[in-house]
């Protein structure tokens, strides 16, 4: 047989690729049914572009700069009423606070679930015990919170008369409901992380001769960390956008009240608002009369929530991949 | 088979032979252990009988290792999953200087056999053992698990770096206490214990120009080599590779096949294989297990060329597995 030079590919003429496959070859029911997923899929993108636009639309009136920098004044003319630095300020306290606490307890939860889970009817337990918390409304919990900490025990967390009646009503007070509020996600999350990492990987660092603890230190959790930060951010989202417990715990007061004391103690165990309770408040579904302004701040809620929902999008498909060059971004 | 296991309508096929009869696996109680005279017997010496084919062939110019120490000393070990005993009294050697495989059909317990010698079993919930396992004269089950795992480490069937740096991952397995991972103090000594294990993985002249860059971008072969760097990175007595070349292609099983070879000399390998020829190409000894008995131990030669066991001879022939 005679020597033949070996190609790299197949001569150009004699490639063939395969069309695309079109609708139009399938029956009749299954392009109706492809028309109605269309629709539905194009109808929920409609609604969701509907309600940004038209808190843009209706809040832009009222939407400069000076809003982010002024207090809110309680007042009966639009023009008067301030702005909401302190109901921005509020959001943040109340978000640091809930997701400080939940996220090393929810990772820990997590962690212990996955990796130990010994003994077997308290991880049982534990289990039950956070779907619970998962479907607890939250303006239960925010009943049950103002019940808990108006006792005297609590009296740390928020101001008291002179009496010594505890009012239960602090950003501290909140931001453990809140906490609570964000566990189940972020421990949900972080499990389902943690059960998708290949068991070769825990292997690989035991026949190291490595414990469980270093394992879970060194490798499982930093390998995890797009999954730690999805449900980090999740929890946020739920934080931010909760109305029930702010309403509860903070009271309708939108300007910032210290307990007094130490300066930043002194927020943190007083009272005031967040954008959530601000919106309500000023919108005429409460007793504001200044419904452009709650527009505007609802619009601003929205962002701050759709950037948290971009984020955990991106994070999560990072995750999925199974390969994030976490070490590059170091 | 009679006739009526065919569908009717199925055309009857015509047999111009009858089929070639299907042979019985003999049942017989004691494995046969060839035991060399002296260490490094055997290996290299043309057998009378062989066949010439390349494929088949060892590397003839391959010496044998300059010093054979018994390192392990597996003792009438009997191994479980619950009330199922996949290892049943195996009795087996392992020397530095040698390369240890162990071969048999899927099922055959050579795998657990394997992890047994690190305790890697134990992390499977149920597992239940009896007979010893020594390494260098003390019970394995006398040290730490953690230290016997620095002295006895395996590397699997499946690459498995770390979702790290390649230089995070073999210093993972130096450290005696992890840094953290942030501005992480790198003494010289660990720098050079790093490409020290890279160097002997074979891997370090490809990686070399960027040790920071993540594990994960490595090809296959060159992953299972990080994994190879990353279990001698703690200087191991022993090496376990449970089937490392399964996963990968011809081009990187060959390279890692020389590794292996080139790392007799200084620690001890057990590898577990489905691939004969490999079996061939890489062992000094030789074990087949056949449903969690040992059938037959000795020299690669005398066990793929000469088996004593009938069981061998059908499994090295191809007449099952």
């Amino acid at each position: 047989m005679a020597s033949t030079q070996l190609l790299d590919a197949p001569p150009p003429g004699t490639i063939a690729r395969p069309k695309r496959e079109t609708t139009a070859a399938w029956p009749l029911v299954d392009r109706l049914c492809h028309a109605v997923c269309w629709i539905t899929g194009i109808g929920l993108c409609l609604v969701a572009a509907w309600i940004v636009l038209y808190m843009l639309v209706k809040g832009i009136s009222a939407l400069n700069l000076k809003l982010f920098v002024e207090s809110p004044a309680p007042s009966l003319r639009e023009r008067q009423s301030g702005g909401f630095l302190d109901p921005l300020i509020g959001t943040f306290i109340i978000t640091a606070i809930g997701v400080g606490i939940a996220a090393p307890v929810g990772v820990g939860i997590a962690t212990w679930l996955t990796e130990y889970a010994r003994p077997r009817w308290l991880a049982r337990t534990v289990e039950s015990g956070i779907e619970t918390l998962a479907g607890v409304p939250s303006i239960v919990l925010a009943l049950f919170g103002l019940l808990i900490f108006a006792r005297g025990f609590f009296s740390f967390l928020s101001a008291s008369t002179n009496g010594g009646s505890v009012s239960g009503k602090s950003f501290l007070a909140a931001g453990l409901l809140m906490a609570v509020l964000a566990l189940p996600l972020i421990v949900g999350t972080v499990r389902e992380a943690l059960l998708q990492l290949p068991s070769r990987t825990r292997e690989a660092s035991f026949a190291l001769g490595k414990t469980r603890a270093t394992t879970i230190r060194h490798v499982l959790l930093p390998s995890i960390r797009p999954g730690i930060a999805g449900g980090v951010v999740l929890g946020m989202g739920r934080i931010i956008g909760d109305t029930a417990i702010i309403v509860v715990m903070l009271g309708a007061a939108p300007k910032l009240q210290g307990a007094g004391g130490p300066p930043l103690l002194s927020t943190l165990r007083g009272t005031g608002s967040t954008l959530t309770s601000y919106v309500y408040g000023f919108s005429p579904a409460g007793e504001g009369n200044s419904p452009h302004k709650a527009y505007a701040a609802a619009f601003v809620l929205l962002m701050i929530v759709l950037a948290l929902n971009a984020l955990v999008t991106r994070l999560s498909r990072g995750l999925s991949l199974g390969s994030v060059d976490w070490t590059a971004k170091q | 088979m009679s006739d009526r296991d065919y569908h009717p309508d199925l055309p009857v096929r015509e047999h111009s032979a009858p089929p070639p009869p299907i042979r019985r696996i003999v049942v017989d109680r004691h494995p046969h252990v060839a035991e060399p005279a002296s260490a490094g017997n055997g290996t290299g010496v043309a057998i009378p009988g062989r066949p010439a084919t390349p494929s088949l062939a060892r590397s003839a110019a391959r010496p044998p290792a300059a010093n054979v120490v018994e390192r392990m000393r597996v003792e009438s070990v009997w191994l479980a999953y619950g009330d199922n005993w996949v290892v049943r009294d195996v009795s087996l050697p392992v020397r530095q200087g040698e390369v240890l495989a162990l071969i048999g059909a899927s099922g055959s317990g050579k795998t657990t056999l394997l992890r047994s010698l690190n305790r890697l079993t134990e992390i499977t919930t149920g597992a239940a053992r009896a007979g010893r396992i020594t390494l260098d004269g003390a019970d394995i089950h006398e040290f730490e698990v953690t230290e016997l795992r620095r002295k006895v480490s395996m590397v699997f069937q499946q690459p498995n770096p770390f979702p790290m740096s390649i230089f995070d991952n073999v210093g993972y397995a130096l450290a005696e206490r992890p840094q953290g991972r942030r501005r992480r103090r790198r003494s010289a000594a660990i720098e050079q214990a790093v490409v020290d294990a890279l160097r002997r993985a074979g891997l370090y002249d490809e990686v070399a120009e960027n040790l920071e860059r993540s594990a994960l971008r490595l090809s296959g072969g060159q992953q299972q080599r990080l994994c190879i760097a990353r279990a001698l990175a703690a200087e191991p007595e022993v090496l376990l590779l449970d089937e490392p070349c399964s996963a990968l292609d011809p081009i990187s099983t060959a390279t890692i096949e020389e590794l292996i070879v080139a790392l007799r000399e200084s620690v001890a390998v057990v590898i577990v294989t489905h691939n004969l020829q490999q079996a061939l190409r890489v062992a000094d000894h030789v074990a087949f297990m056949h449903l969690g008995e040992l059938v037959e131990y000795g020299p690669a030669e005398q066990v793929f060329e000469h088996p004593v066991e009938q069981r061998t001879r059908d499994y090295v022939s191809g007449a099952f597995g």
